[in-house]
């Protein structure tokens, strides 16, 4: 069973081309554009890897990483922050969270692919 | 970091990239124009922020390198005010306001795929790089981190080593690595896959199993990598374990090529690394709770709406007025073979017959938007042009939330500017002027929209010095648009305005331009269906109203017959009709027609000679004529057989179904299954009929000469 990614991001954009990199590498692939959607849309499913944006509104990534953190069935789930803050300071709060890793934009395919299958068990 | 490939696949999400651009733009005109000194809303400036951020990340994608450099520092300065860290005056509120129309520019430039055309983002950069300066937080978010977006790439490509290094790894996992979702596993098989690698396990941390906690970390390893990777490469194995561990790294060179100083400066990293980073995690934990809290806040709106496809609503549409059109056409049936007795068995019908009538309104309101989107455009329209001509000025809106057809939307945008203009420059005069007349020194504009009988009315109004009608009239005699006797109503002199080429305003200022305003505005309008009508009085004000259809899929229409075809006439154009008098008719020498109507000429055009239909009525005389109006304000007149009736239709598209037609603009079915065909009257501007040779049109010149003594335009349409 190929192994299921949610990517979480306000941006259309930014949610296709993830999407389309993701699928095109074997992973299926769940979206929501905010971490409330997000957060309604996880329960029953076991999700492989989280990919998140940090600023959205309604909820921002830092929050959704909090609140998944906090529920038993995402202990151990890989959180990325897809993000562009190239500062310490978003990394920081995200890892204060709880955020396993962190992709560095611009979007990058590769890049992309690569991290996720550096944490992806 | 990776170049796309050439033939790249993520091309097609630059159309949604662009679309996105085109909503957040809007997003940040609006929120933009509403900062003001006194009241900052920080959910705002979030919003704004996050507008901008969304298109830096995007255009990073794409390497629209121009837009992430300056979508960067855009982004920085917003970051800095949303946190409080800048002070928020006039000066950074008009350099968020042009910040926004150059990110406007720059994404429309990379839209079209062409190189920026001049340095007004340069110039906004060194405003905002200034502003950022300004709050001594400028190192660290401006200039350097530029750089790292555009080249995250450390230089590490310089240094490839071709020989093996033998890399010497202490990996000490903290009890908390788990909290992260980390697994030691995962780094030693991404290590292995670097090169040979020795493993050896340290479980002398491994407590006592009662009390063992099983969510911490106890091992600890030894690793012994042998590689002809990169230092970089190594670190980047534990990037995201750094704070979670304790880590040293030596190297020797299996087959010594780096120099000394390299290899002293690596080896001293991990010391330097540990300290600031434990400290940073401290410094930071505070500032998560505050980011978490203001999350929190952001909660409760919830997202109603989807996005769909223009094209998926149309074919909708389209699909619903064909099933309008074929239930008519059973009706009509039914009606014809059960003659008498059809009324009974229809009762059943005419609920089908409500319900899809429903069902098209329904449809419809799919492409409706609230004309909220072309308002939110004016108070920047008013608060630039207040500033420039030195007034203040008041804008109203009200009735943002009617709604009307996207295509109309869209085409709104300019004609209301101009009209928010010339409001401005011409209407509402200058303070020192106003309270002389007693007036308060602020002027105000209200524009307001409504549904009014199935239409959009929309309304500017100034409470300004009003149309002086002694000038325009005056200036209308100067330019030979109107004759010196003539004598007009106050109501035709303030139609004057809307002549081309008109301008009352003593000196051609730089806002509303050299006459060219409200007979575009008339034009625009008219070309979508739609009336423009002032009301003027002296020292009170001046008000213009629009209205237009709220939709471009139906059409009002008047059902004509010419010999045995029908056509459709928009009712918006449609003037008046008369019979003329037998004498009104003259027939110039080359054939073409002309009638007199109260004082003025008008050209005569038989549309049975233009689509060329068998066994009309050719007399002028004995058939009918239907004076239309065209987009530029001229009339003519329409030779027709009979008037059959007021109807609305549903307009199909002559270039998709068939082909380009001229004079015709597009094509209806009746309720009998008939094609009609939809006149485009403004086709006619200008013609020469066939018979006329192509030559001088002289009945042109005629009707230049006389329509423009003209007095009215008489504007409501008769038939409504």
């Amino acid at each position: 069973m190929s192994k299921l990614i949610l990517t979480v991001d306000d941006s259309k954009t930014m949610r296709d081309m993830v999407a389309f990199t993701l699928k095109g590498a074997g992973f299926d692939v769940l979206e929501a554009v905010d971490g409330q959607d997000a957060l309604s849309k996880v329960s029953g499913k076991r999700i492989d890897v989280v990919i998140t944006d940090i600023n959205m509104p309604i909820m921002d990534g830092i929050t959704l990483v909090k609140e998944l953190r906090g529920q038993a069935d995402f202990k151990a789930t890989p959180i990325l922050m897809l993000t562009t803050e190239t500062d310490d300071e978003k990394r920081q709060q995200g890892r204060a969270a709880g955020a396993t890793g962190w992709i560095v934009k611009p979007f990058d395919p590769e890049k992309l692919l690569q991290v996720v299958n550096k944490v992806c068990p | 970091m990776s170049n796309l490939p050439d033939e790249d696949p993520y091309a097609i999400f630059k159309k949604t990239y662009f679309e996105e651009c085109r909503e957040l733009l809007e997003v940040l005109e609006d929120k933009v124009t509403t900062l003001t000194v006194d009241a900052i809303d920080f959910e705002d400036l979030n919003a704004i922020f996050r507008a901008v951020h969304s298109m830096k990340a995007g255009a990073g994608a794409f390497k629209f390198d121009r837009l992430v450099a300056y979508t960067h520092i855009f982004e920085s300065v917003l970051d800095q005010m949303r946190q409080d860290k800048l002070d928020i005056n006039q000066n950074v509120i008009d350099i968020m306001i042009r910040g926004g129309d150059v990110l406007a520019d720059l994404v429309a430039a990379a839209e079209e795929d062409v190189e920026f055309e001049g340095g007004s983002d340069e110039d906004v950069r060194a405003l905002l790089e200034d502003l950022l300066s300004g709050t001594g937080d400028g190192e660290s978010s401006s200039g350097a981190a530029t750089e790292d977006l555009l080249d995250d790439t450390d230089g590490n490509s310089d240094d490839t080593a071709s020989a093996d290094t033998i890399y010497s790894i202490a990996f000490r996992p903290k009890a908390e690595l788990f909290r992260h979702a980390n697994e030691p596993l995962l780094i030693i098989r991404e290590l292995r896959s670097l090169g040979q690698l020795d493993i050896v396990l340290d479980s002398t941390k491994l407590p006592d199993f009662r009390t063992m906690e099983v969510e911490d970390a106890y091992f600890h390893w030894l690793l012994t990598l042998e590689s002809s990777c990169s230092r970089a490469d190594v670190d980047e194995v534990f990037e995201f374990v750094i704070d979670d561990c304790d880590l040293e790294i030596t190297e020797e060179a299996g087959v010594a090529r780096e120099t000394d100083a390299e290899t002293a400066a690596s080896v001293e990293e991990p010391e330097l690394l540990m300290p600031s980073a434990v400290a940073e995690t401290e410094a930071v934990s505070q500032k998560t709770t505050s980011a978490s809290k203001s999350g929190k806040q952001k909660a409760g709106s919830q997202i109603t709406s989807i996005r769909v496809d223009l094209d998926r609503v149309d074919r909708l549409v389209n699909q619903v007025s064909e099933m309008v059109i074929a239930q008519s056409m059973v009706v009509q049936d039914i009606s014809l073979a059960l003659g008498p007795r059809a009324a009974v068995e229809l009762q059943g019908l005419e609920d089908l017959a409500l319900r899809t009538r429903h069902l098209q309104e329904g449809v419809m309101a799919i492409r409706m938007q609230p004309v909220k989107s072309v308002f939110s455009r004016m108070p920047r329209v008013v608060r630039d042009l207040s500033a420039k001509l030195g007034k203040k000025i008041d804008l109203e809106t009200c009735g943002e939330t009617t709604e009307v057809d996207k295509t109309v939307i869209e085409e709104l945008g300019d004609p209301l500017t101009h009209m928010i203009r010339n409001s401005l420059d011409h209407g509402i005069e200058p303070p020192a002027e106003r309270l002389a007349a007693g007036k308060p020194e602020t002027g105000t504009i209200k524009l307001s929209a409504e549904h009014r009988s199935g239409r959009i009315l929309i309304q500017v109004s100034d409470d300004g010095r009003g149309i002086d009608r002694d000038r325009v009239l005056e200036k209308a005699i100067e330019r030979g648009v109107v004759a010196k006797d003539q004598n007009l109503t106050p109501e035709e002199v303030d139609e004057l305005i809307f002549h081309p080429g008109f301008s009352t305003a003593e000196e051609v200022s730089e806002v509303s331009g050299r006459g060219v305003g409200m007979d575009v505005v008339r034009r625009n309008i008219l070309a979508l269906g739609g009336r423009t009508m002032v009301e003027s009085e002296m020292g009170v004000g001046t008000t213009f109203t629009l209205t237009l259809p709220l939709t471009l899929a139906i059409l009002d229409g008047m059902l004509i017959s010419v010999g045995t075809q029908k056509y459709i006439l928009p009712l918006t154009t449609i003037i008046e009709t008369v019979r003329p008098e037998p004498g009104s008719i003259r027939k110039l020498t080359d054939g073409l027609e002309v009638m007199h109507i109260r004082g003025e000429v008008l050209r005569l055009v038989h549309l049975s000679q233009v689509f060329d239909v068998k066994g009309a009525e050719t007399d002028p005389a004995k058939a009918l004529v239907v004076l239309v109006e065209l987009a530029s304000g001229k009339k003519i007149g329409l030779v027709v057989d009979e008037l059959l009736g007021q109807q609305q239709v549903v307009i199909k598209s002559m270039e998709e179904n068939y082909k380009i037609i001229p004079g015709v603009s597009g094509a209806t079915i009746l309720g009998d299954g008939m094609v009609a065909l939809i006149v485009d009257v403004d086709s006619f501007e200008g013609v020469t009929l066939h018979s006329s040779g192509g030559s001088k049109d002289p009945g042109a010149d005629i009707m230049k000469t006389d329509t423009s003594k003209a007095d009215v335009v008489k504007i409501e349409a008769e038939a409504v």
